[in-house]
């Protein structure tokens, strides 16, 4: 086996309240309207990463933290319902999803292999974090491919952002080389959102979109610089400046996802493609893809 | 002092104390203080047991679980390979609504939440599990909110204070959280553990002192440096003991008894109650605000004459 690649990294925020706008029949509360412009974003993204073009969906979330090393989810599927503990007036999401054990467990020991902690998730009881189901339903809505769900080390949280960028940096490496092993295609998400202060009360219709806006110009600002250097091809400047845009603007890079996925693909130095920048509960939020058979090498 | 409150109870939420007791001689002895503890609680005879857990965290303001008898397999994201717990809980909707009511009237931004398959954190069921197993004493669970300081969480416990009254009911107060909350970043053999550094212990020690002496309120006032000096910041503060002090009247008269304490994966975890007493160390004159209500978040940084008064966090405030 050999010539497995990333066909695709894709940075993919998770908020509910997508899916939410968006009414699929998975999800018991039903919307409106609402998040167009990013609703929209990933109508492009998945225009511009056609399904077939991959195997295999593998989504670093967030909002599935780990404190004692990295987890990696290994059950063949898994299939429950994800209420969102903090907006369960908006997810109530019935998953039903395939997981490729093969491909998790290679990731598993290649980054054991560096001596990163790490540890299978093989409880067929668990529950898939709702971050995971999100960007992986906003992708590939058919949940016809199988995935890998990667946790998120508490890392910056218990020493700091850059400690934890070296953990994530090894963890992306250790990705890319088991997709080169298993021959697969892969399409990467990120699953997290840029700054990250939320407003904390919500309105009476949750998907009125005349109260929605960034939380403080700071917060754009930062994101907005964070944008032109993924447009410029800037990748690696924008990692090393990602503890500074971590704390400043609160962002949820502090999870790694970002770093994992510039790492897996050897900080491109090509333009990303920015499909939509918005903003959820006062929280920003940008699809954006990097093609590396479009953009060329890295 | 509150009536109402018939006793405050500090444990940890950390699984292992349930699920794996033993694998380590220390969670092991957590674990029979839980059983103590639990006597000592049915002893007391509350109508409700209210729970405040630093597992469950809401964005939007807290939230209070109002579902009458929530059902679920449980995994925990963490401790995955140490099995399932089934939980069928009892949960007084009843109060869990007029504690919202209460919120509401003193500015708080609170929501009930009532539906299938809600994830139930680990700390409440931990609690509820080893605490009520028989699942006689009803209970409502409250979250933290990440964003809340002190006000807004003093405001929290009068609000529900209010609640117990107006409802004629006596309850058991429960911060479900640990002392110190470092874990061990690396996988340890559970026979090794122990608390992550000397400097959190020797704070553990401290606060474990004055809850012992049962000054309860002075632990609350300490919160602040205690978040600096023993806690990794995960949240703004360290809020669960401006909870419970308030639940029991910001008071220092009260009885102390720890029934544990054990390191759980590296951080500190004690099982502590604290009961209304004559007896006590004193109250002192405190620094810290005694907030009735909540008025918003301030935008302490606006000048004069600016065209916007909203406060900050007013996002979607009419």
């Amino acid at each position: 086996m050999g010539n497995g690649r990333i066909i695709a990294g894709c940075l993919a925020p998770h908020p509910p309240h997508l899916v939410y706008g968006e009414n699929p029949p998975q999800n018991e509360p039903k919307s409106e309207c609402g998040w167009e412009t990013l609703r929209w974003g990933y109508e492009e993204l998945r225009e511009r990463i056609p399904k077939d073009e991959y195997d295999v969906i593998i989504v670093h979330s967030p909002h599935w933290r780990t404190y004692i090393g990295t987890h990696i989810l290994a059950i063949p599927e898994a299939k429950s319902i994800s209420v969102d503990p903090i907006f369960p007036n908006l997810f109530r999401f019935h998953y039903d999803l395939k997981v490729d054990v093969d491909l998790a467990k290679s990731i598993y020991s290649e980054a054991v292999g560096k001596k990163l902690d790490m540890k299978l998730m093989e409880n067929p009881k668990f529950r898939v974090d709702y971050g995971t189901i999100v960007s992986c339903h906003l992708a590939n809505p058919d949940w016809d491919k199988p995935i890998v769900s990667i946790s998120s080390n508490a890392a910056a949280k218990y020493f700091n952002v850059e400690y934890m960028q070296e953990l994530q940096t090894h963890l992306g490496d250790a990705t890319r080389v088991a997709i080169e092993k298993s021959g697969k295609r892969a399409l990467l998400l990120a699953s997290n959102s840029l700054s990250h202060r939320h407003f904390t009360i919500e309105p009476p219709i949750p998907e009125d979109m005349s109260k929605e806006h960034i939380y403080h110009h700071g917060q754009y600002l930062w994101d907005m610089r964070m944008i032109e250097m993924m447009k410029k091809g800037q990748t690696r400047e924008m990692i090393d400046l990602l503890p500074d845009f971590t704390q400043q603007a609160t962002a949820e890079t502090d999870g790694g996802s970002l770093t994992w996925l510039m790492s897996a693909l050897q900080y491109p130095k090509y333009p990303a493609k920015i499909h939509a920048y918005g903003t959820v509960i006062g929280t920003g939020n940008a699809v954006a893809s990097w093609k590396p058979e479009v953009g060329g090498p890295a | 002092m509150n009536p109402e409150v018939l006793k405050a109870c500090v444990v940890p939420g950390q699984p292992q104390p349930l699920m794996v007791p033993e694998q380590n001689e220390g969670w092991m002895k957590l674990r029979r203080a839980y059983d103590e503890m639990a006597k000592e609680i049915k002893e007391a005879n509350p109508d409700v047991l209210i729970i405040y857990s630093t597992k469950w965290l809401s964005v939007i303001g807290h939230q209070i679980q109002a579902r009458k008898n929530p059902e679920w397999t449980h995994v925990d994201d963490e401790w995955h390979e140490y099995g399932e717990v089934e939980y069928s809980f009892n949960i007084d909707s009843e109060l869990a609504h007029q504690v919202n009511e209460a919120c509401h009237d003193r500015g708080l931004h609170t929501r009930t939440v009532d539906y299938h398959g809600f994830p139930i954190d680990t700390g409440s069921i931990v609690a509820l599990k080893l605490l009520n197993p028989d699942n006689k004493i009803p209970a409502i669970i409250l979250s933290s909110n990440i964003y809340a300081d002190r006000t807004e969480t003093v405001v929290l416990a009068k609000s529900i204070i209010d609640a117990l009254k107006k409802s004629g009911k006596k309850a058991v107060a429960i911060a479900s959280t640990a002392l110190s909350n470092r874990y061990h970043d690396q996988m340890i053999d559970p026979k090794e553990d122990r608390i992550h550094s000397l400097k959190d212990h020797e704070w553990n020690l401290k606060m474990l002192e004055f809850f012992e002496q049962g000054r309860l309120e002075d632990v609350s006032q300490l919160s602040r440096q205690i978040q600096q000096e023993a806690r990794v910041h995960k949240v703004t503060n360290f809020k669960p003991f401006w909870w419970l002090s308030t639940m029991m009247g910001q008071t220092n008269y009260l009885e102390g008894k720890i029934f544990e304490y054990q390191p759980l994966y590296g951080m500190g975890g004690a099982l502590v109650s604290l009961t209304p007493s004559d007896r006590s160390f004193g109250d002192l004159e405190y620094d810290e605000a005694d907030p009735e209500n909540f008025q918003g978040d301030r935008n302490v940084l606006k000048s004069e004459g600016t065209d916007s008064d909203e406060s900050e966090d007013t996002g979607g405030k009419e």
